[in-house]
């Protein structure tokens, strides 16, 4: 099968970059859909705004398949010049020193003027090393957020969202009282309930600043706030506060149906809860444990980002070096931020979209924003950095479900998840040594 | 009667010796190209580690192999991993070979009945799972809804079971179209004169199809419990990352799920090797149990 890939990943390849005259950009992405044509509207937009150029889009699936055939193609140096990489990859890119090509080095090198400073730090922190130099290029990036029924809220005679967990759990309650059948649930749980739980306590997700210090990093999310908290939800499964819907955002289907009258998931999700929700609904902050702080940190960034791959010709690399900056333009930036709901990467285009008009008409569109750009970014709320880490995940994922099930008590799986997870680490630092 | 005593009884003299090799050179080529050569890749893979883009090689001995039987999970999935390609294979020949059964009496409609039956086959297992997945959503899907009706507390997002009972459904509704397809083929070789003389005797319909029926059926059940294990143990990826991803917990991550999921997407290159050289190794006992023991009992 992997055989079978790197075939043809080789023959569309060939087949794709033959016969023209300006010099071609391929540019392998993971947007299906409206967002996918909505890439080929850019890249034709930046291709036919000069000529020395033609930037390719290849939609290859989805992200995994996405990064798994640009390392097939790297392996038979057949590679694209820009790969889009969610950013659970981002550990394994950066460590890929001889594939990849630093963006911040690409831009000097090709003499293209980029300031680093116009661009979100809590964006572009996720994507830079130690010193602050970016990476890769975000491109779609977004953070969770919580989305509560405004009718069940009104209902309940409940006026404003809760922004604490303490507040989360009287709300529920107060709901549940008034007939409705769970308070609230989630998506990514691991995304969510932990990774970004830890950012916004500023309590450390991983030693070695989230794993941005060095490939010795250990996880150390069974510290005492994450295990009260986890513990408390999995008191909320029992009584109807918290109810489980599964991986990923399966859990959806349990806010459209009106079963639970919060959900928290990523901002992106917006235009999805707006299509399929009958009813009014609102986007708050992700809340936070009252009782351990008083102001939350940023939370943590999810999507993907752009990264360059070697082994291509100087000429061509020009060419990636300015379809870049044409990304980061802030009326390209912002035209892909209201049309995908993925966040803005760039403070100019941020101010675009509001002096536009258009966190007024589309209200709450604005909250992750203004979520995920509250303070500066610490240590803990940075990003992650962590090898394997899809896998790891995996085990968060199988160890919280022990939990919501009342198999496992909330200690006993966080220390197995950090055991089982820092083997991976381990695994991970040999093979990247 | 075995296969190999027909063959020899069967044997035709050819006078070229080059002839026959030449004949199976192509078939030959094609497995070794496509079958060997991705093994013994495999099997070399299993004793390295390496990063993702293939930029350093470490060789690990058996490192690979001892963190897998180190691992309780590993011994959690070829449990689950049995337990699944057995319920696969058993409901997906039972269910096949009732309505095959079913499908061989109609007299009136039997076309349309047949080509129906067969469509579920065009579907992809992914979206089969989807599929099965959105039927049994707890909270939308209308079979999970009537079974809470009865009060089946339906939620396979924390049940295990449920969970492997979701992903069996998804994974036999579609092999059902194949082994019915055989089935029905099988069944129409049945010579008709063996159940008219047994029907005289005053043999019951049940009966005619345990005595008759079903031991002239063995050689195409036994091929199809070979295909459908192979098929149970190696095609089901797909359904399974549609749908649970392997979970709750592990309840439902197969070996095969565990290959896939740690070198496609955790790109965990020398473990996801060792994995699958595990699993060859087991499906080849397994077939080697099949054909020695089962076979046995096969009438041709």
């Amino acid at each position: 099968m992997y055989k079978l890939k790197l075939a043809s990943a080789v023959i569309g390849f060939s087949i794709a970059s033959s016969g023209f005259a300006a010099t071609d950009i391929e540019w392998w992405h993971a947007m299906g859909g409206a967002n996918g044509e909505k890439v080929n509207e850019i890249a034709k937009a930046f291709n036919d705004s000069q000529d020395a150029y033609t930037v390719k889009p290849v939609y290859k699936g989805n992200y995994t398949e996405t990064m798994t055939s640009a390392i097939a193609a790297f392996r038979a140096k057949k590679q694209p010049h820009i790969v889009q990489v969610f950013e659970v990859g981002t550990a394994s890119m950066m460590s890929a020193k001889g594939a990849i090509y630093p963006v911040y080095e690409l831009m000097r090198e090709s003499g293209q003027s980029f300031d680093q400073r116009g661009f979100l730090s809590a964006v572009t922190g996720y994507y830079s090393d130690q010193e602050g130099n970016m990476l890769s290029m975000p491109f779609n990036s977004s953070t969770p957020v919580l989305y509560y029924n405004k009718d069940l809220f009104a209902k309940a005679g409940i006026k404003t969202p809760p922004t604490t967990w303490e507040e989360m759990e009287s709300v529920s309650q107060k709901l549940l009282d008034n007939g409705v059948k769970c308070g609230f649930t989630t998506a990514w749980q691991s995304w969510v309930q932990l990774e970004n739980f830890s950012a916004r306590q500023n309590i450390p997700f991983a030693s070695e600043a989230n794993g941005f210090g060095g490939l010795d990093t250990k996880l150390t999310f069974n510290g005492p706030l994450q295990v009260a908290h986890i513990e408390k939800m999995s008191e909320w499964q029992q009584n109807g506060i918290f109810s489980y819907g599964g991986r990923r955002s399966d859990s959806a289907p349990k806010f459209y149906s009106q079963e639970c009258a919060m959900f928290m998931n990523s901002s992106a999700g917006y235009a999805g809860i707006k299509k399929n929700a009958k009813f009014d609904f609102g986007v708050s902050q992700l809340p936070y444990q009252g009782s351990a702080i008083s102001e939350p940190k940023n939370t943590i960034i999810g999507g993907a980002s752009l990264w360059v791959l070697q082994g291509h010709k100087k000429e061509e690399y020009k060419g990636v070096a300015s379809f870049l900056s044409f990304l980061s333009r802030a009326e390209v930036q912002a035209d892909w931020h209201q049309f995908s709901g993925y966040l803005p990467i760039t403070r100019a285009a941020y101010d675009l979209t509001k002096g536009q008009g258009f966190y007024a008409q589309n209200v709450g569109t604005e909250t992750g924003v203004l979520q995920m750009t509250s303070g500066t970014p610490t240590a803990n709320s940075k990003g992650l950095r962590l090898g394997n880490f899809v896998q790891i995940r995996d085990i968060i994922n199988e160890e919280l479900e022990g939990v919501w099930a009342g198999q496992k008590s909330a200690q006993a799986a966080l220390d197995e998840a950090v055991k089982r997870g820092n083997v991976l680490l381990r695994k991970f630092e040999r093979a990247n040594k | 009667m075995n296969l190999w005593q027909g063959a020899v009884l069967m044997s035709v003299y050819f006078p070229h010796k080059k002839l026959p090799y030449l004949l199976v050179l192509p078939q030959l080529v094609i497995t070794l190209i496509f079958f060997l050569w991705p093994a013994e890749q495999a099997f070399e893979q299993a004793f390295y580690q390496e990063d993702a883009f293939g930029l350093s090689r470490e060789f690990v001995g058996f490192d690979n192999f001892v963190y897998l039987f180190n691992d309780p999970q590993y011994y959690k999935s070829i449990w689950v991993t049995l337990v699944f390609s057995f319920s696969v294979a058993f409901s997906g020949l039972a269910i096949a070979l009732w309505l095959a059964v079913m499908a061989d009496r109609v007299i009136r409609g039997k076309l349309t009945y047949q080509t129906l039956l067969v469509w579920p086959y065009a579907v992809a297992p992914a979206l089969a799972g989807v599929l099965w997945w959105l039927l049994f959503d707890p909270s939308m899907g209308p079979i999970a809804l009537w079974l809470q009706y009865f009060g089946v507390d339906w939620n396979h997002f924390l049940n295990g079971d449920q969970a492997m009972t979701l992903v069996v459904i998804s994974a036999t509704w579609k092999q059902i179209s194949y082994n019915f397809l055989f089935f029905l083929a099988g069944l129409q070789a049945v010579p008709r004169s063996l159940i008219e003389a047994a029907s005289i005797d005053g043999a019951s319909p049940f009966k005619r199809f345990w005595t008759i029926v079903f031991p002239l059926l063995s050689p195409t059940t036994f091929f199809l419990l070979v295909i459908n294990l192979v098929y149970a143990f190696f095609d089901t990826f797909g359904v399974i990352d549609a749908t649970t991803q392997g979970g709750p917990g592990v309840s439902t991550a197969t070996m095969v799920y565990k290959v896939f999921n740690d070198g496609f997407i955790g790109l965990d290159m020398g473990s996801s090797a060792a994995q699958s050289v595990v699993l060859m190794f087991l499906v080849g006992v397994m077939t080697v149990i099949q054909f020695r023991y089962i076979e046995r009992k096969v009438e041709y």
